[in-house]
């Protein structure tokens, strides 16, 4: 009875055992493909990153050498456009859930943008081609900045929102008792206390949206050339990496690489740079 | 006395706050959360209007028929539907156990000390780009499984009819674990939330009982967050539907339903990621945009079942406001 | 407006408030006819919950009117209705009258931010703005209702500042964060706030329960100084504290007034069962 009670208990301590070993070799196996992809990044991209790489423009096929001048240029000017489309709505967006809106109206305004930040980016595309290239007749840098910027929107919206909650209620008190009124409050109170919060979704989302290829291939379309109007097609870094990497050509392939790893290395310094950035608010109040 | 002097002075200095200002702040606001809602009508309207005379041309037949023939205007997105649904079934097939695993060894099992930089590695991972997954999908992944595992799973499961016909590389079963990967991340993080959402109480109770680390784990654990991880995996779902440039790279792009992993397939995203631009006729755009009408359809009940499953757990989060 | 007649006519009126044993029932009953707030048949609910029930007091101007009760009994509430501050709190409804020198605080035309220039608040918790320096904390309310006038301001700094009695021990220190002074700092440092933009009231909520006996001594002091020259409310769960610095008490239980009189005659000789229950310490 006791060796068999005693069996009994070892078995399940066995089987504890055997459960840590497995989720913990499942969660090797997820961050795996992290460490493959930064290692083949850097074996196969490293040696095309130079100098001409970043202020070249990409040669003929069958001429070697070139580089991504143009892609890294409109990947900033799409960047840009779409700032200028999702951080504004996006921010004014979450502070109205934060501040204003009833529980019943945010349930509903929040359930609509989990559900828009889950439209495949390639909807986004489509949908940005029928309103503007078909309109204007021509693929543009707007055209792609809008599609990026309509991405950025819901996920500005849900983080801006969460950083403002965590301002603690008495600091509006305590401004609205000092006769400021509500909106003031909001702007030069609220929204100051969490401003690096803010920054921090808002670069969140910059570096979301850096790699996207799908709703740029039919509205930036990509351009060889400087893009010298915004109403006009323009380089994109990753449609550029993808363009080349299905390319038969090798001097092709190695400049994708090397693509592929400036584009990897930038979204990663931002997140990096986000990491540090709450690092050391999280100990304070946010 | 000065004192009341002061104050009388300090009302003809400071004019009153203006009502309008605050009002129309709370407009301007609440305008640009509606954006939200304005965009996914706007998603839907204009791809309705984008396809409405193939939705007219072809009626319910271009869901069911497989015929993809652009010269011929003869369309039928099956084929794409097909493998939509098997690559990301694929995807889930092998994310699911992973993620969830994973998501339970940062919550309840890990040490404590490897818990957040193993979290900030799964975050790393989801911050990579799909088109940067892809061509090392394309350059490295598909050797490799070409060579070494796909001739091996030929050899002892060919027989099952899934592993069979000639190994390209590219192909349905490569798609779909590419897109795995892509979704591992998503899966992962909210499932952890899920977990740590579990009331300590809960675990409390079952190590109060005796109970070994994994025993409270799945009595207590598991079974009160069910009902949240099979929303996170919808969640997963719909992120594995709607998946385009990776696997647009890996995955073939064929139009055909064969039964073989091995065979390339094509997804109703990455016909649109290739043929958007190429489509020469207004009929082979129109069609297109009524792929793109089906995609969204699909990824929109996803992610509301998922997130109708991951809420209703949630009680309604705290408001402000007057 | 009749808030200046008033500012105006009361220092005569206190001077017997100022005495330190206000025993005298002529001062108390001087007291009451000049009156900062005239509160008729007020109920609060929050959601189905009644915080407040039918309340009616009348608190005078140019004196220090404590608030006491055991947690939960309504205080807080009440002076958060004397600013509107409550208004914040979703599904809270109010019912009666407020009077704030004969004007009906909620009034369809009454603006809450207006409401709260002349009547300032000091909460429980010290809460400088966190961003802001000093000076910055002091200065923002005047700042943020457009006052730019740089000499204006500067006086206005040292002058709440000198009042809070903060001046000497911040004045080098004036770009430093709010938050970088020590909590009692921290506090009279709220109350330099409030007092910067002239309010008529302030409204103090707990506002020594998260400091020091010698920094709430510090407070307690500053609170007596104030007393000639603004009308003062202030909560406490702390008798002694409402038995040193105030001129009337009045005491709260579940969310009624049962007693409310002279501060001395409350504490030694009061007049319901209930309040003597509490502050002798039989429940609370």
């Amino acid at each position: 009875m006791m060796a068999l009670r005693h069996d009994n208990h070892s078995w399940r301590k066995i089987k504890s055992a055997l459960a840590s070993a497995l989720s913990m070799l499942a969660a090797v196996l997820v961050i795996a493909p992290l460490g493959l992809v930064f290692f083949y990044l850097l074996q196969k991209g490293a040696g095309s990153v130079n100098w001409h790489f970043f202020t070249q423009l990409p040669k003929p096929v069958g001429e070697a050498g070139g580089g991504m001048a143009n892609a890294i240029a409109g990947t900033g000017e799409l960047l840009g456009i779409a700032s200028l489309i999702g951080i504004p709505i996006g921010v004014l967006g979450g502070v109205y859930l934060a501040e204003y809106g009833s529980a019943r109206s945010n349930w509903w305004l929040r359930f609509v943008a989990d559900i828009l930040n889950g439209v495949p980016s390639i909807t986004w595309g489509v949908v940005v081609y029928g309103m503007v290239v078909l309109t204007f007749k021509s693929f543009s840098a707007y055209a792609g900045g809008l599609a990026l910027g309509f991405m950025m929107i819901p996920l500005i919206m849900r983080t801006t929102e969460e950083v403002l909650l965590l301002v603690p209620n008495g600091y509006r008190e305590a401004s609205l008792a000092l006769g400021i009124s509500r909106w003031k409050t909001i702007v030069h109170i609220v929204m100051k206390t969490a401003s690096k919060g803010i920054i921090t979704g808002i670069l969140l989302a910059l570096a979301r949206i850096a790699g996207e290829t799908a709703p740029l291939l039919f509205t930036a379309f990509g351009n060889r050339f400087w893009n010298r109007n915004l109403a006009e097609p323009i380089a994109a870094l990753p449609l550029q990496i993808f363009s080349y990497a299905i390319s038969p050509y090798e001097d092709w392939h190695r400049q994708a690489w090397a693509g592929a790893l400036v584009l990897v290395v930038g979204i990663f310094v931002i997140n990096v740079l986000v990491r540090f950035l709450t690092r050391d608010r999280t100990v304070r109040i946010l | 006395m000065p004192a009341v002097e002061g104050r009388a002075h300090a009302k003809l200095e400071v004019p009153p706050p203006s009502r309008f200002a605050d009002k129309a702040f709370e407009w301007l606001t609440l305008a640009m959360a509606l954006a939200v809602v304005l965009l996914v009508i706007l998603v839907g309207w204009q791809l309705a209007r984008g396809s409405s005379a193939a939705i007219q041309k072809f009626g319910f037949h271009f869901l069911a028929t497989s015929t993809w023939d652009p010269v011929a205007e003869q369309f039928g997105a099956l084929p794409f539907i097909y493998g939509t649904v098997v690559s990301s079934l694929i995807a889930l097939l092998i994310a699911v156990p992973l993620s969830i695993a994973t998501a339970i060894y940062l919550t309840e099992l890990a040490p404590l000390w490897i818990r957040q930089p193993l979290t900030s590695l799964i975050e790393m991972l989801a911050a990579i780009p799909s088109v940067i997954l892809g061509l090392w999908g394309i350059f490295v992944m598909i050797p490799f499984l070409r060579d070494y595992p796909f001739p091996f799973l030929k050899k002892y499961l060919g027989w099952s009819g899934l592993f069979t016909g000639p190994i390209y590389g590219v192909s349905m079963l490569a798609g779909g674990i590419i897109i795995a990967i892509m979704i591992l991340p998503i899966i992962t993080s909210v499932s952890r939330e899920i977990l740590r959402s579990v009331p300590n109480l809960q675990r409390e109770a079952a190590y109060a009982l005796g109970a070994t680390r994994w025993e409270v784990t799945r009595i207590a654990v598991l079974s009160y967050a069910k009902r949240g991880l099979f929303g996170a995996v919808i969640l997963g779902l719909g992120r594995a539907l709607g998946e385009t440039m990776a696997v647009t790279m890996v995955i073939g792009n064929t139009p055909q339903i064969a039964t073989s992993l091995f065979a390339p397939g094509y997804t109703l995203a990455s016909v649109i990621a290739n043929e958007f631009t190429e489509a020469t006729t207004d009929l082979y755009l129109e069609a297109l945009f009524e792929i793109g009408l089906v995609l969204f359809g699909i990824t929109i009940l996803a992610n509301l079942i998922g997130q109708l499953l991951l809420r209703t757990l949630k009680t309604s989060s705290g408001t402000r406001g007057a | 407006m009749a808030v200046n007649t008033m500012s105006s006519s009361t220092p005569t009126s206190q001077s017997g408030a100022m005495n330190p044993t206000p025993t005298s029932p002529a001062t108390a009953a001087e007291l009451v006819t000049a009156n900062a707030f005239a509160v008729k048949d007020l109920s609060i609910w929050y959601g189905e919950k009644q915080a407040i029930k039918n309340i009616s007091i009348d608190i005078p101007v140019m004196a220090i009117t404590a608030i006491i009760g055991p947690s939960g009994c309504g205080k807080s509430t009440f002076i958060r209705c004397l600013n509107r501050m409550h208004e914040l709190v979703p599904r809270t409804r109010v019912e009666g009258k407020i009077l704030f020198h004969g004007e009906d605080l909620y009034a369809a035309g009454s603006d809450p931010a207006m409401v709260r220039r002349r009547v300032g608040m000091v909460f429980q918790k010290s809460n400088p703005f966190p961003t802001m320096s000093i000076e910055e904390n002091v200065l923002v309310g005047l700042r943020l209702n457009g006052v730019r006038n740089r000499q204006v301001l500067n006086e206005r700094l040292e002058k709440s500042l000198r009042r809070a009695a903060l001046w000497d021990e911040v004045k080098n220190d004036l770009k430093k964060p709010g938050m970088s002074i020590s909590g009692g700092q921290q506090q009279r440092l709220c109350i330099a706030r409030a007092l910067a933009v002239e309010p008529e009231v302030l409204l103090m909520d707990e506002p020594c329960s998260a400091l020091d006996p010698i920094a709430t001594a510090k407070i307690e002091e500053l609170i007596r100084e104030l007393r000639d020259q603004y009308t003062i409310v202030i909560v406490t769960h702390n008798m002694q504290q409402a038995s040193r610095v105030s001129d009337r008490t009045a005491f709260f239980y579940v969310g009624e007034l049962i007693e409310f009189g002279d501060t001395a005659q409350l504490f030694n000789r009061p007049r319901e069962r209930q309040t003597e229950d509490y502050i002798t310490g039989r429940f609370g």
